[in-house]
């Protein structure tokens, strides 16, 4: 490649991500703006720094309750999705018994299904088993919906373990339950924190479900709990703006900490899909 | 080959009580909750479909097909479908071409390509509701970039997200740009998968850049673009999140899609039958999309 041509893709580069930059840091810095200056500053830094609107946010109830809220989803999400496609993926991986194959297919079945096709009878379903606003009202269907994939993920890994492993653990007398806890899943540590990632990051950012089976603001993760502070401030844009950055920071700073991670779990979670 | 590895890797055991035991105890739990949050309300959305039902008590005035008539003769349920079918159309006209230039740049040598490749991955990190919002403000006719441009010129400024004209082109760009990230990233695992010796030796033979990306790169990475192009046109028939917060539906229902389609006009209306027949249409798009696509385009990747 010539030099031309480099410092022209270089500068191609700089543009996108100016563009890709440009809204992000005016919504950080319009938190910090007065409602006069934002009328007229957009993507400048901020003329007076106004501290209120981040301290009053960062000062409430209400932003840490969104954010544990998101936070006990997402874990009771991840930790049930873990055990049970382990367990199901391990039994699929190792044992050959009457209709496997069929219920291997059912599951896989939910690789098809848009999630939000059936969202109202979903709905009815969760009304009926009285989970209508509540948490598990959402794990469970978060749980039900990641299971195909993360089946699909583990019993792969599962099956690329030296099979001359499980020969000889079963020679020692060692069961199928040991061998799954103390081989199995300490050698699959890399495989689980993708299906660990991918779970999370859908239920992080999972909207239709909450919106649809929680009711009460107390329960709202922060996708509802930012929505609806918008409308109650719709007039307000710096506070807004400020609850914006503060809920998409944790987003942002896990991504940072486990970038590669992250990113690997989720182009794999594609890719093996 | 494959077969080699699988009769290497099949279990060859017969089954024990231990395995027996594995069987009924692991299975179940997982295979109950998907059954009954995933399979059940698939299997009921086609049977509420048939009747004029509100939720409460059991679904009993059946109407036949009426509701897909009601589905389909509806002006606003055709312009989500039009909507829907634009978000494919940019997706895989401007999204996905735009995300390979991108991820070729940044592939190579260029200086900060770690850099660049975590920010363009930025925006798909932030959750649809955050980053629609983000371009609520941006696309503000009082605060947003349309109020800046229109003072830097003297002119009144334009409510993009209130005009029935703009207001859909809108929420495209927005697409755009929270996810040619991803897809750049797909991209990029797929290109360092490209053995670099087989570039180098077309160098030797005079290749120019051009007909290496033609003859060499791109056929090499057509398995990663058959899969994005799934990817994408799946995604963008579920669109719902990112519609929400721009312009939730509006104005004058001229920007939903699908699933916004089913939740307005459905869920918040408890309007069963009729929402459950939008899932089925949505349903059957999808399955259909992802059937014929994959026998036509991925048989061998």
């Amino acid at each position: 490649m010539n030099g031309l041509a480099a410092i022209a893709i270089f500068g191609a580069l700089v543009v996108v991500a100016g563009i890709v930059l440009v809204p992000i840091l005016a919504t950080v810095f319009g938190g910090f703006k007065d409602l006069g200056e934002l009328r007229v500053n957009l993507l400048g830094l901020p003329r007076h720094w106004v501290w209120s609107g981040y301290w009053d946010i960062l000062a409430s109830v209400r932003y840490w309750r969104v954010l544990g809220n998101s936070l006990l989803i997402a874990l009771l999400t991840v930790a049930l999705t873990l055990a049970l496609s382990s367990m199901t993926a391990f039994a699929f991986a190792h044992l050959k018994f009457f209709g496997d194959k069929f219920l291997l297919n059912y599951l896989m079945l939910g690789l098809l299904f848009p999630a939000a096709t059936a969202i109202l009878p979903l709905f009815i379903k969760i009304r009926d088993l009285g989970l209508l606003d509540s948490y598990w009202g959402v794990v469970l269907p978060q749980v039900a919906f990641s299971l195909a994939m993360a089946v699909l993920l583990l019993r792969n890994a599962f099956k690329q373990l030296p099979a001359e492993l499980l020969d000889a653990a079963m020679m020692d007398g060692c069961g199928y339950f040991r061998y799954f806890l103390f081989i199995t899943l300490p050698l699959s540590g890399p495989i689980l924190s993708t299906v660990a990632v991918i779970s999370f990051v859908a239920s992080w950012n999972g909207y239709l479900l909450p919106l649809v089976v929680l009711d009460s603001e107390s329960r709202y993760p922060w996708t509802l709990g930012l929505m609806a502070f918008q409308g109650q401030y719709n007039t307000s844009w710096q506070l807004v703006l400020a609850f914006i950055t503060l809920t998409i920071l944790p987003a942002i700073l896990m991504f940072l900490m486990a970038q590669r991670y992250i990113v690997a779990g989720l182009t794999a979670g594609a890719l093996k899909g | 080959m494959s077969t080699v590895e699988q009769a290497q890797f099949e279990p060859a055991r017969r089954m024990t009580a231990n395995s027996w035991a594995v069987v009924v105890i692991f299975l179940p739990p997982a295979l109950l909750l998907f059954t009954i949050f995933v399979a059940l309300p698939m299997a009921e959305a086609g049977w509420y479909s048939f009747y004029n039902w509100n939720g409460y008590g059991r679904p009993d005035r059946f109407i036949g097909l009426k509701n897909y008539g009601y589905v389909f003769g509806n002006a606003v349920f055709a312009r989500a479908l039009v909507n829907n079918g634009l978000v494919i159309a940019v997706s895989l006209l401007i999204q996905l071409p735009l995300a390979l230039a991108v991820a070729l740049a940044v592939a190579g040598r260029v200086v900060g390509a770690v850099t660049f490749r975590m920010i363009f991955f930025l925006p798909y990190v932030l959750a649809d509701v955050g980053a629609g919002l983000i371009w609520r403000y941006m696309f503000d006719g009082d605060y947003g970039l349309p109020a800046t441009i229109a003072g830097d010129l003297g002119t009144p400024s334009v409510y993009l997200l209130a005009s029935k004209d703009w207001a859909f082109a809108a929420v495209l760009v927005v697409i755009v740009w929270k996810y040619f990230g991803f897809y750049m990233m797909l991209y990029v695992a797929g290109l360092q998968g490209i053995d670099k010796s087989l570039l180098e030796a077309a160098e030797m033979d005079g290749a120019g850049p051009f007909q290496r990306f033609r003859h060499i790169t791109l056929p090499l990475l057509g398995p990663m673009i058959r899969l994005s192009i799934f990817f994408s046109v799946v995604g963008s028939l579920q669109l719902f999140d990112i519609v929400v917060p721009l312009t939730g539906g509006g104005p004058f229902d001229t920007t939903h899609t699908m699933v916004s389609f089913l939740y307005y006009f459905g869920i918040t209306r408890m309007r069963v039958g009729f929402g459950s027949a939008v899932g089925v249409v949505l349903f059957i798009i999808c399955v259909t999309f992802a059937f014929g696509y994959r026998r036509a385009f991925m048989r061998n990747d």
